[in-house]
């Protein structure tokens, strides 16, 4: 009888010190294992890391993805062409419309199809609207990833005038699946131009109120400033691009230097760059690119040509045989589509180049010897969406 | 002031059915009063929205609503929790709070103990939230939960000293550690030889008060020194694991201490319950000194929340950079100044 | 199996017939000019017949590589294609970095040119299941620079100096594809041999963590080949088959 009570107790005990040592794993010698992730607050979709810690400072990290893979290149060897835009609509859902922009653009190509002047127009301009209404979430989003909870509200705010637009044309705010092989489902509805402006004077004052409220900010810049540096080489050699590219000082824009079917070439805008390659520089080029967008669309929204918005497609689209890769400087990145066709209804393959997962790809990199904080600064900046990493 | 009301009751009496009544109601009615108005209404007018609109006119019972919700809610133990442990850390952040309020006069009579001490009471009282909040961290059996505790520690105790040392300008001019002392001090002071509104310690001690108020704003880990909870990082930090009640409790804890801290910093900078032109030894004070002291409350913590809800986060080492190499040295150099000017003038 | 409506199906049916009468003026209608108006400015680029700059390149990659580039093909305006075989691939692309100041790690895939056994899906109510008497698999056509083998590496670099994009290919072995890993060239090659290996089990050689990506740790299967069935398609029947639907006023 004693003998069991004594077995209990001991057992017991060391129960005990087997949670102990379960629930906190910091005399190890090898650090403490943090998972932050696939659920929680900071990672804004399903992304995972596994970082390992040593006190807050971390020796590596791991992301982990795919818990949202939707497989989109599978999907899309049984879709026709049309039925693509609606799958890829969903790969950025907050860049919606640019998404099916390099899409289509490559059919075209394959097709030898041009869209008139106007739906050229009227797509750079939805393109630009959709990076805007991506953007200034990002501007809102990476204050509040380093604790600052209003700029978020200001930016989901302003952000509505924007989505109202789009929304007005497309009748999608999120998912427009609006752009068309030849040209455009629908013509801008009556008096939208007007209102386009008034969103853009909206999101001009909101990049001001961004400029003051978070970019001058010294707490801001010491969160930011020389964290997460990734110099120029490294970016290009990791497949970095957009804005995160830009931040690192190298001076690539596919809008200005491998345009096709948009119409950048008639404005007159500029490539914004910032030599220092850390997470600051990337909220400046960021914020400094919404404002060059609204001047794009001011700039188109003057000269609109007349004409018709389709071109002559037939009705049932088979796509001729041959490969054409398309590539477009989408909110995120470069956003590219690799269609291979045989001659049919639908796509042989479609290869999904998408931003986030190169830029992603540099966090195992990026991520040593900074600390648990600026793990989460650190990613704010390089901004991804996760659809857009797992496609 | 149990004299006022012309009673005579006995000990226990006059403990349990006047001065805890009291004592509750003077911690929780600001907390709440800042929480609504605060947490609630005025940051929700900041970031453009309205906030609660339902319960209540204008949302005013919308407290009310979240307390029954948290009542209501599960108590949930994790499986490997220290149940202790966890189910003490709350009480003892809320003890610390509540033995704050002991030592803030109120009125010329209107106080629970006048103590000689009193702001080195609090000082030290106030230290002791720190061990329930480690408590919380290291019991929750979180790894989340750790860090913000171990954060919390290492923040609260920087802290502690900044505020215990901008504090020592005060008690240097006051010539004495008593609150009541020092809000007389204030209210019998002379500006240059004009006593028209008294001498609030303001005046000369700004650099205090600026120290003050930033290691208050750590003390409560409010952000920008909110590291400890960071919800965007560590979930919610210590908090991680608890719901329900618990959860209320801290909550309470954390709005409550706010409002006792902004009290402190309102008898120290202020002059407490005192307003110029009524003579300091007035009954009257007994009546309205309470009132003239919550209000001195609300405008400072009103300070406290419009940090919040405006600054970013600090990284925990420039917290400590902040504090061990700037506001250390600036406030030694306030107590420096302030004794010269005492001694001299 | 969920029983299609008697009705969808004929519809279905209509639509179908419908695009195959319509066959001949598909063919025609991307060679008819898009009248636009004139009174407005047209950004008429004309798709140059040949691209002098896609060549230019061509050359500089046939003077260094020389005999290693097996085919190349040049669509003007759209990019340059080149075919080499694997053993040259990471000399390839290290040729291309150190020379042709390719810098950017544009992205990775495979192509699997298999005609899926499981036939032109989208025009069936269902599935077919793989026809296993017939010995006689269709006709395997590649893309272009052509090819020898079912699975192709295809690969783009971009080089920002010159503002070209070279595509290379090369062809893999059908049982066994492997080859040399990029990440000594390109670190950023890293996840996109991960995501090729999980997708179409081509093995790369010298890359440090070949686990998946995306899928399961366990996951069995190599989901991007062709002979990968599809299992939602297996399950039910597609519902974008009516999606095809006759217009107003059209005989149905």
């Amino acid at each position: 009888m004693s003998t069991t009570t004594e077995n209990e107790q001991l057992a017991y005990i060391a129960s005990q010190a087997a949670d102990a040592r379960v629930n906190v794993e910091v005399e190890t010698d090898e650090g403490m294992t943090l998972n932050l992730g696939p659920q929680h607050p900071a990672t804004h979709g399903t992304l995972r890391i596994i970082a390992k810690l040593d006190g807050e400072k971390v020796v590596t990290a791991e992301p982990i993805m795919g818990y949202m893979h939707r497989g989109y290149e599978k999907l899309t060897e049984v879709r026709t062409y049309p039925q693509v835009t609606t799958l890829i609509n969903r790969i950025d859902w907050l860049g919606s419309f640019a998404n099916e922009v390099p899409f289509i653009l490559a059919a075209e190509q394959l097709m030898e199809v041009e869209a008139p002047p106007r739906a050229q127009w009227i797509r750079t301009i939805l393109f630009e609207l959709s990076r805007i209404a991506n953007v200034c979430l990002f501007l809102g989003d990476m204050a509040v990833q380093v604790g600052a909870t209003t700029p978020v509200f200001y930016a989901f705010r302003d952000r509505e005038f924007v989505l109202n637009q789009i929304e007005r044309v497309t009748g999608g705010r999120f998912h427009p699946n609006f752009d068309r092989i030849g040209g455009l489902k629908d013509d801008l509805p009556k008096g939208w131009i007007e209102e386009t402006r008034g969103a853009l004077e909206r999101m001009k004052s909101f990049c001001d109120e961004m400029e003051e409220l978070v970019l001058g900010n010294e707490i801001f810049q010491a969160r930011t400033r020389n964290i997460g540096v990734i110099p120029g080489d490294v970016a290009l050699s990791y497949g970095l691009s957009g804005a995160n590219l830009r931040a690192s000082g190298v001076d690539w824009d596919i809008r200005r230097d491998a345009n096709v079917g948009l119409v950048y070439d008639q404005v007159d805008w500029k490539v914004w760059t910032h030599p220092d390659g850390d997470s600051f520089a990337r909220f400046w080029v960021r914020l400094q690119e919404t404002r060059e967008a609204c001047n794009i669309i001011d700039q188109l929204l003057g000269s609109i040509p007349s004409g018709p918005i389709m071109a002559k497609v037939p009705r049932i689209i088979k796509v001729p045989a041959g490969e054409a890769y398309v590539a477009t400087e989408n909110p995120l990145g470069e956003m590219g589509y690799y269609v291979v066709s045989k001659g049919d209804l639908t796509p042989f393959r479609v290869k999904i180049r998408s931003a986030s997962f190169s830029n992603m790809s540099i966090t195992p990199w990026i991520l040593k010897d900074v600390f648990v904080p600026d793990i989460i600064s650190i990613l704010a900046s390089l901004y991804f969406i996760l659809g857009d990493i797992d496609r | 002031m149990i004299e006022l009301l012309a009673l005579n009751p006995s000990w226990w009496q006059e403990t349990f059915l006047i001065k805890v009544p009291i004592g509750l109601l003077a911690v929780l009615l600001p907390a709440g009063t800042i929480v609504y108005l605060y947490l609630f209404k005025a940051i929700s007018f900041m970031q453009s929205r309205l906030g609660p609109m339902e319960a209540g006119p204008y949302g005013s019972l919308q407290l009310l609503a979240e307390v029954g919700k948290w009542i209501q809610k599960e108590d949930i133990f994790p499986s490997k929790a220290d149940k202790f442990v966890f189910a003490a850390a709350p009480f003892v952040v809320l003890m610390s709070t509540f033995l704050l309020v002991v030592v803030i006069p109120a009125g010329p009579d209107a106080l629970f103990v006048d103590l000689d001490a009193g702001i080195y009471l609090a000082m030290a009282v106030s230290s002791v939230s720190v061990i329930g909040i480690l408590m919380a961290g290291w019991s929750s059996a979180n790894k989340y939960s750790l860090l913000g505790g171990i954060r919390a520690a290492g923040q609260l105790i920087a802290y502690e000293l900044p505020l215990i040392l901008a504090v020592v300008g005060v008690v240097i001019q006051a010539g004495t550690m008593n609150m009541q002392g020092i809000v007389l001090a204030q209210a019998e002071g002379e500006i240059l030889g004009w006593g028209g509104i008294g001498n609030p310690f303001i005046l000369t001690q700004f650099i205090g008060f600026f120290i003050f108020m930033i290691a208050v704003q750590a003390e409560l880990t409010q952000a920008p020194f909110d590291m400890p909870v960071a919800e965007s990082e560590l979930v919610t930090g210590y908090l991680t694991e608890y719901s329900g009640i618990r959860f209320l409790l801290f909550f309470i804890g954390e709005f409550a201490s706010a409002g006792v801290f902004s009290a402190i910093a309102a008898v120290l900078f202020f002059g407490g319950w005192y307003v110029p032109g009524i003579d300091a030894g007035s009954q009257v004070f007994n009546v309205i000194g309470p009132l003239v002291l919550a209000t001195k409350t609300m405008l400072i913590a009103f300070l406290i929340f419009w940090f919040r809800f405006t600054f970013p986060r600090f990284r925990e080492d420039q917290l400590q950079r902040l504090a061990w190499k700037f506001l250390i040295p600036l406030s030694l150099a306030n107590i420096a100044i302030t004794g010269v000017l005492k001694v001299a003038v | 199996m969920a029983e299609i409506p008697e009705h969808l199906l004929k519809r279905a049916q209509a639509a179908r017939e419908n695009a195959e009468t319509n066959q001949p003026t598909s063919d025609q209608a991307p060679s008819e000019t898009i009248e636009a108006d004139s009174a407005v400015a047209v950004i008429e680029e004309e798709i140059p017949e040949t691209d002098e700059r896609a060549e230019e390149i061509l050359n500089q990659i046939l003077e260094g590589l020389g005999e290693t580039v097996l085919t190349s093909h040049i669509a003007p305006g759209r990019g340059l294609w080149i075919r080499v075989s694997s053993d040259n691939w990471r000399q390839t692309a290290e040729f291309l970095k150190d020379e042709l100041d390719c810098k950017f790690f544009d992205w990775l895939s495979v192509i699997d040119w298999m005609p899926s056994p499981y036939g032109r899906e989208l025009e069936t109510e269902q599935d077919i299941e793989p026809e296993q008497d017939t010995n006689e698999p269709e006709q395997m056509e590649w893309g272009y620079t052509g090819g020898d083998t079912r699975f192709q590496l295809i690969c783009r670099l971009y080089s920002i100096s010159n503002a070209a994009g070279i595509m290379i290919k090369a062809d893999l072995d059908d049982q066994s594809p492997r080859v040399l890993s990029l990440i000594p060239v390109y670190p950023g090659a890293n996840w996109h041999e991960r995501e090729a290996r999980e997708m179409f089990g081509v093995t790369f050689d010298e890359h440090p963590d070949l686990r998946n990506i995306y899928l399961p740790g366990d996951f069995e299967g190599h989901p991007l080949r062709k002979d990968y069935p599809l299992l939602s398609r297996r399950m039910k029947p597609w519902p974008g088959i009516v999606d095809v639907e006759a217009m107003p006023g059209e005989e149905k």
